[in-house]
C-alpha cells in the first residue's frame, strides 16, 4: 500500500504524534518503579517497542537488562522486575508462578506488570487466584495504534483474527473501539464511518460509546471517513498469490511490524540483515505496488542511473569533489545498498518460485476465480498435495476452492483433507477442524439425490466425464455467493481482453488482472454511493452487518484518507493452522 | 458453467500468463543480472568513510534496537555464570480457595437459571402448548444467543487456563463431544517423547471423533508404533546403504508421505511383511497408486537407480507385451528425474512418453533432448524449425547430421 496520489488531498497527517504520546506513557508508567529494573518484553511487543522507545530511551529510565519472555525460568538478578505483556492468561500464570517461586525461596522483589494495550479482568481473576495479587502492581499501557508508514496504521494485535473469528472471543472489541477514539482525539472527529460485518458494528458501537463518556472536541477533522471492515467478508483476496512486489517481499521473506529479513542470498555476503521497508526506502517506495513483471525494468534502469551519478566523480576538481562527498554522495550510497538489497531479493524471488511451479499455481487460482475447469483445478491441488510442495499453499488452494465454490463436494473433501494429512502430518485434522469453523473450509451440505446420481453415474462412465457432469449438478444444487458476488460486482475481469499491466486500468493489477480485490470494490462502491444504496443484494450476500454513520459536524471534504480496520490479514499464519 | 470456455491457448498467450513467463535467455532477467553486476562492481573508494552506513550486528539486528539488546542480554548470560534459580512449577494449578468470587462459579450461577429455563421448554413441548413454548422459546432464543456468546468466551478462558478436565466436562455436557474428542487429542503435542506419545495417542482411539477422524487417529497411533520400531532397528545403521547415505533425520513423527520415501529410499524391495517396506505402507495406509508412484520415483531417481524407475512405470497388456503407463502426468515425471540429474538418455525415453504434444516439445527443447525434437519437427513437417535448431548443435554431432539428411531428403513435403 502507498500513499496514492490525490490531487486535493492536503497531505497526510502527522503520525509521529501517536508514537510520541505512546512512549510518554510508557516512561511515566516506568518511572512509576522507580530505581533500576530488569524489563522483560513479550516476543511480539518487541518490534513495536523499538519503533516508539529504542535502548538509549528505556535506559534512561533506569531499565538495566532487557529480557525476552519465555515461559521458563529467568536468571535476573535484580530486584526490581518490570513485565512489559500482552494480557495473555500464559504470561500472567508464568509470572504468578515467578513470584510464589521467589516467596518460597525466601527472595524478597518488587513486580511491576504492564499490560499492553490493555488490561483483561481474567488476567486479574488469575493472579488472585495464584494469591500474588498482592505482590504486584499492575498497569495499562494503551498504546492502541503504531505507525507502520506515512500512510499505514496498526493495531498490532496478532492474535485478533484467532481469538475473535475462531474463538468467538470478543475481548479485542473494545480495543478496537478506544484506538478509534485515540484517532478521534487527535486528529478530530469523523464525519463519516461506514462498515460492514459484525466485528466492525461492535466496534462502532463501543467506540460510540466511550465517545458519549468523553468530551466532545470540535476541532477541525483530518479524517473525513472511516471504513470498518470484517477480515470474514473478503477470505478470498489474502488467499489468492500476491504479485506485486510488496506482496512478493511478504510472500518470500516474512514482513513483520514494517521490517523484513533478508538472508546471506540477498545480501550477497555471509550476513542476515533486518530492514524497514517503507516509504523511506526511496527504492521501495517506487516499486511496493508495481506488478512484478514492471520490477526488473525499473530497478535496471536505476542501476543504470546510479552508476552514471558515481561516473560523475571522474571528471570533477577537488571543490566539486568537495561538494558532490558533502551533498550527494551519502544520497548515493544509501541508494546504492537499497538498490542492492532490492535486486538480491528480486533475484532471489525468480528462484524460488519457479516458472513453471509459480505459473500453474497461479493458473490455478485464475481458473478457481473464474469458475471453469474447476475439476481440473481439483487435480492439480491434490497432486499439489501428493507432492508436497507447501504445506501453506497446499491449504490456501483448498481452502480458496471452498470458499470459490461454496464448499467442497463429500468425497473431495474426504479425499482431499486424507491425502493432506498424509503429505503434512496427521495432528493437521485439528487445522481442519479450525478451518471448518472458521467456514474457510467446508463440505458442502449436498442433498440426497445428487450423491446417488453421482454413484449411480460413476459405474456407467470414465472419471473425466463423472467430473463434468458432478460440476453441472453441483452448480444446479448450491448458489455460490462468491460467484454472485464475482458477477454482480464484475470482480472478474472477462479473459481473452488484453491488460495493459504498466498502465492498469483497474485494481485487477494487483492479481495480474484476474480479479479486483472484493473489499477493495466495496469500499470504492461504498465511497462513491456515500453509503450503501443500491447495494442491497450485494450486502445481503454478504449476510447483512452493514451501516453507514453520518457525524454530527458538518461534513468536512479536507483529505480522502480512509483507514480500513483490517482485522489481522495471515490468518493461516496466526494461529490457525496447528 | 456455460460461459464460452476460452481455449487454453489464450490463456497463456494472455497477459496475465505472460507476466510470467521468463525464459532463461529472457531479456528482462539477463538485465537484471546484468544490473547486479553493475551494481556491484561499483566501486566505492578506499577513503569514503562507511560509518554513515546503518550499523548492523552479526545476527542482522540494527545495533541499538530492543532485539539486538535482548540478545545481547541473553548471550552474555550463556557466556557467564549467573546465580540460576529454583525451578519454576509451570504446570497448570488453580488454587480454589484463594477468592471468593472465581470465573467459574459465576458461570455455574448462569447455568443453573437457565437450566431451569430449559426444563420448563421441555415440558411445554411435551404437552404440546404452542403458546408457552413461543414465550419461553423468545426469552430462551436471547438468552441463548447470549449463553452462546459467553459460552465461547468460557471457553476459550479454560483453553488458556489449560483447564483440560473441566473443558471436556464442559464440552461433553453441552453435547459437543467431537469438540471434546478433538481437545483431547490435541494434547498430543506436548508429549515430546515418542512412546508416551504413543500411548497416548492408543488412548485416544475410544474416543467419540467423527467417522473419518477416527480413522485418522488410528493411522496415527499405528504410524508412530511402525516409526518407533523402524527408527530403533535403523539407527544401528548397519546396512551399506545407510553408509552411503548416511540419514539427515530420525523418521518419528515424520508424516506417512514422508516415511514412505524414507522407506523407498532404505528399504526398497523389502518384502510385504516387515512394517519398514515399501509395500507395506503402501497396504496399511491406503496410499493411491499416484501417490505411491509420485513417492517411489522421488526416492529412486535421487538413488540414480534408473532401472527401479523403469519398473514403476512397466506394465504389461493382455498381449504380454510391456508398454509405460503413468497414474500422473510424463512431464511431471520428467521434470523429477531432470532434478536429480538423469542422464539424457533417460530423460529422452520419458519426454518421448509425453502425451500433450506442445508439452512434449517444450519439454524436448528445455532439457535438450535433440532427437525428440528433430523428430518432433520432422513430424510436423516444419523446416524452417529445423533448420533453427540445428544451429543450437555441435558441427559434427550425429544430431547435426541426422537433420542434414532429413533436409536433404526431397521425399518430405514440407511445410515451410
Amino acid at each position: 500500500m502507498a500513499h496514492t496520489e490525490w490531487k486535493d488531498a492536503p497531505g497526510l497527517p502527522d503520525f509521529s504524534l501517536l508514537k510520541r504520546l505512546a512512549r510518554d506513557q510508557l516512561i511515566f508508567l516506568l518511572e512509576q518503579l522507580p530505581g533500576k529494573k530488569d524489563l522483560f518484553i513479550d516476543a511480539d511487543l518487541m518490534s513495536p517497542l523499538d519503533r516508539i522507545a529504542n535502548v538509549t530511551i528505556l535506559k534512561q529510565h533506569e531499565v538495566d537488562k532487557l529480557y525476552k519472555v519465555e515461559l521458563k525460568p529467568i536468571v535476573s538478578s535484580s530486584d526490581q522486575l518490570c513485565f512489559l505483556i500482552r494480557p495473555r492468561i500464559q504470561t500472567v500464570k508464568w509470572i504468578s508462578d515467578l513470584v510464589n517461586a521467589d516467596k518460597v525461596a525466601g527472595r524478597f522483589r518488587r513486580y511491576k506488570i504492564i499490560f499492553t494495550p490493555q488490561k483483561f479482568y481474567a488476567c486479574e481473576t488469575v493472579l488472585e487466584e495464584q494469591g500474588v495479587y498482592g505482590d504486584v502492581t499492575t498497569d495499562e499501557w494503551n498504546f492502541y495504534i503504531l505507525p507502520l508508514d506515512d500512510d499505514i496504521l496498526s493495531l498490532e494485535l496478532p492474535e485478533f483474527f484467532r481469538d475473535n473469528f475462531l474463538e468467538g472471543d470478543q475481548r479485542w472489541v473494545t480495543t478496537a473501539g478506544s484506538a478509534l477514539r485515540l484517532l478521534q482525539s487527535v486528529y478530530g472527529s469523523f464525519s463519516k464511518v461506514y462498515g460492514i460485518g459484525r466485528c466492525a458494528k461492535m466496534v462502532y458501537e463501543s467506540w460510540r460509546e466511550l465517545m458519549e463518556d468523553g468530551e466532545q472536541r470540535t476541532r477541525q477533522p483530518e479524517f473525513a471517513k472511516v471504513f470498518l471492515v470484517d477480515r470474514d467478508v473478503d477470505f478470498v483476496t489474502p488467499l489468492c498469490s500476491q504479485v506485486v512486489y510488496e506482496g512478493l517481499v511478504d510472500d518470500l521473506f516474512r514482513i513483520k511490524c514494517g521490517s523484513v529479513e533478508f538472508g546471506p542470498d540477498v545480501t550477497s555476503s555471509d550476513k542476515s540483515i533486518k530492514v524497514m521497508l517503507n516509504s523511506q526506502d526511496k527504492v521501495f517506495s517506487e516499486i511496493r505496488n508495481e506488478h512484478f513483471s514492471n520490477v526488473f525494468g525499473f530497478l535496471s534502469q536505476k542501476a543504470k542511473n546510479l552508476q552514471t551519478a558515481y561516473d560523475k566523480r571522474r571528471g570533477m576538481d577537488i571543490q566539486q569533489m568537495k561538494a558532490f562527498v558533502a551533498d550527494e554522495l551519502k544520497g548515493l550510497k544509501q541508494e546504492h545498498r537499497l538498490l542492492s538489497l532490492h535486486i538480491g531479493a528480486s533475484e532471489s524471488m525468480m528462484k524460488k518460485k519457479t516458472k513453471q511451479d509459480f505459473q500453474e499455481l497461479l493458473k490455478t487460482e485464475h481458473s478457481l476465480l473464474e469458475g471453469f475447469e474447476i475439476r481440473e483445478c481439483i487435480t492439480y491441488i491434490e497432486e499439489h498435495i501428493n507432492r508436497q510442495v507447501s504445506m501453506i499453499d497446499s491449504l490456501r488452494l483448498l481452502c480458496l476452492l471452498s470458499i470459490t465454490e461454496n464448499g467442497l463436494l463429500s468425497k473431495d473433501y474426504r479425499s482431499l483433507k486424507a491425502q493432506y494429512l498424509q503429505s503434512y502430518g496427521i495432528e493437521h485434522l485439528l487445522t481442519f477442524a479450525n478451518l471448518r469453523q472458521l467456514g474457510l473450509l467446508e463440505e458442502q451440505q449436498a442433498g440426497e439425490t445428487l450423491t446417488v446420481m453421482e454413484s449411480k453415474v460413476g459405474k456407467l462412465v470414465n472419471d473425466k466425464t463423472v467430473g463434468k457432469l458432478t460440476d453441472a449438478f453441483s452448480s444446479l444444487a448450491k448458489k455460490s455467493n462468491f460467484r454472485a458476488l464475482s458477477k454482480r460486482l464484475a470482480l472478474v475481469p472477462k479473459s481473452g481482453e488484453e491488460y495493459d499491466l504498466r498502465v492498469p486500468r483497474d485494481m485487477a493489477y494487483v492479481f495480474s488482472g484476474a480479479y479486483i480485490p472484493l473489499s477493495c470494490k466495496l469500499i470504492e462502491q461504498v465511497l462513491e454511493r456515500d453509503g450503501w444504496t443500491g447495494m442491497e443484494e450485494v450486502t445481503r450476500m454478504l449476510n447483512g452487518q452493514e451501516f453507514a454513520v453520518t457525524g454530527l459536524d458538518k461534513e468536512f471534504v479536507c483529505i480522502k484518507l480512509y483507514i480500513m480496520f483490517v482485522s489481522y490479514v495471515k490468518l493461516l499464519n496466526g494461529g490457525v493452522v496447528v | 458453467m456455460t460461459r464460452a470456455k476460452p481455449e487454453d491457448d489464450e490463456y497463456w498467450n494472455s497477459s496475465k500468463f505472460k507476466a510470467f513467463t521468463f525464459d532463461d535467455e529472457d531479456d528482462e532477467f539477463s538485465q537484471l543480472k546484468e544490473s547486479k553486476r553493475a551494481v556491484n562492481s561499483i566501486l566505492v573508494d578506499e577513503d569514503e568513510d562507511e560509518d554513515d552506513v546503518e550499523r548492523v550486528s552479526w545476527s542482522g539486528e540494527p545495533v541499538g534496537s530492543i532485539s539486538w539488546s535482548v540478545k545481547e542480554t541473553a548471550s552474555s548470560i550463556r557466556s557467564g555464570s549467573e546465580q540460576s534459580f529454583p525451578k519454576i512449577d509451570t504446570t497448570p494449578s488453580l488454587s480454589k480457595q484463594g477468592s471468593g468470587y472465581s470465573l467459574s462459579s459465576l458461570f455455574k450461577e448462569k447455568f443453573r437459571s437457565l437450566q431451569d429455563k430449559l426444563l420448563l421448554l421441555d415440558e411445554a413441548v411435551a404437552v404440546y402448548d404452542g403458546n408457552v413454548i413461543t414465550a419461553v422459546s423468545q426469552i430462551l432464543f436471547r438468552e441463548l444467543m447470549a449463553r452462546d456468546v459467553a459460552l465461547r468466551h468460557y471457553v476459550h478462558y479454560l483453553k488458556e487456563m489449560g483447564e483440560q478436565k473441566l473443558l471436556v466436562e464442559l464440552l461433553k455436557a453441552l453435547g459437543r463431544t467431537e469438540d471434546m474428542a478433538l481437545m483431547h487429542y490435541k494434547e498430543h503435542l506436548n508429549i515430546k517423547d515418542e512412546g508416551r506419545r504413543r500411548d497416548f495417542l492408543k488412548s485416544c482411539l475410544s474416543l467419540p471423533f467423527s467417522q473419518d477422524d477416527a480413522t485418522h487417529v488410528q493411522d496415527h497411533y499405528t504410524l508412530l508404533e511402525r516409526q518407533i520400531i523402524i527408527e530403533a532397528s535403523d539407527k544401528k545403521a548397519d546396512a551399506e546403504i545407510f553408509k552411503k547415505f548416511p540419514r539427515k533425520a530420525s523418521i518419528l513423527n515424520m508424516p506417512i508421505i514422508t516415511t514412505l520415501y524414507y522407506s523407498c529410499f532404505y528399504h526398497y524391495g523389502e518384502s510385504e511383511g516387515t512394517f519398514s517396506s515399501p509395500s507395506n505402507i503402501r497396504k496399511t495406509f491406503r496410499i493411491s497408486e499416484k501417490q505411491y508412484i509420485l513417492t517411489a520415483l522421488g526416492a529412486r531417481a535421487k538413488l540414480k537407480s534408473w532401472f527401479d524407475v523403469d519398473s514403476l512405470f512397466n506394465t504389461k497388456n493382455w498381449l504380454g507385451y510391456t508398454k509405460k503407463k503413468s497414474p500422473i502426468g510424463f512431464h511431471r515425471v520428467v521434470d523429477i528425474l531432470h532434478k536429480n540429474s538423469a542422464p539424457v538418455q533417460v530423460l529422452q525415453e520419458y519426454v518421448n512418453l509425453i502425451d500433450d504434444p506442445d508439452l512434449k516439445l517444450s519439454g524436448a527443447l528445455k532439457y535438450k533432448c535433440h532427437d525428440v525434437v528433430i523428430n518432433t519437427y520432422r513430424d510436423l513437417k516444419d523446416r524452417q524449425q529445423l533448420i533453427v535448431y540445428r544451429e543450437k548443435l555441435e558441427r559434427d554431432s550425429p544430431e547435426y547430421r541426422k537433420i542434414q539428411e532429413l533436409l536433404n531428403n526431397v521425399q518430405i513435403r514440407w511445410k515451410n
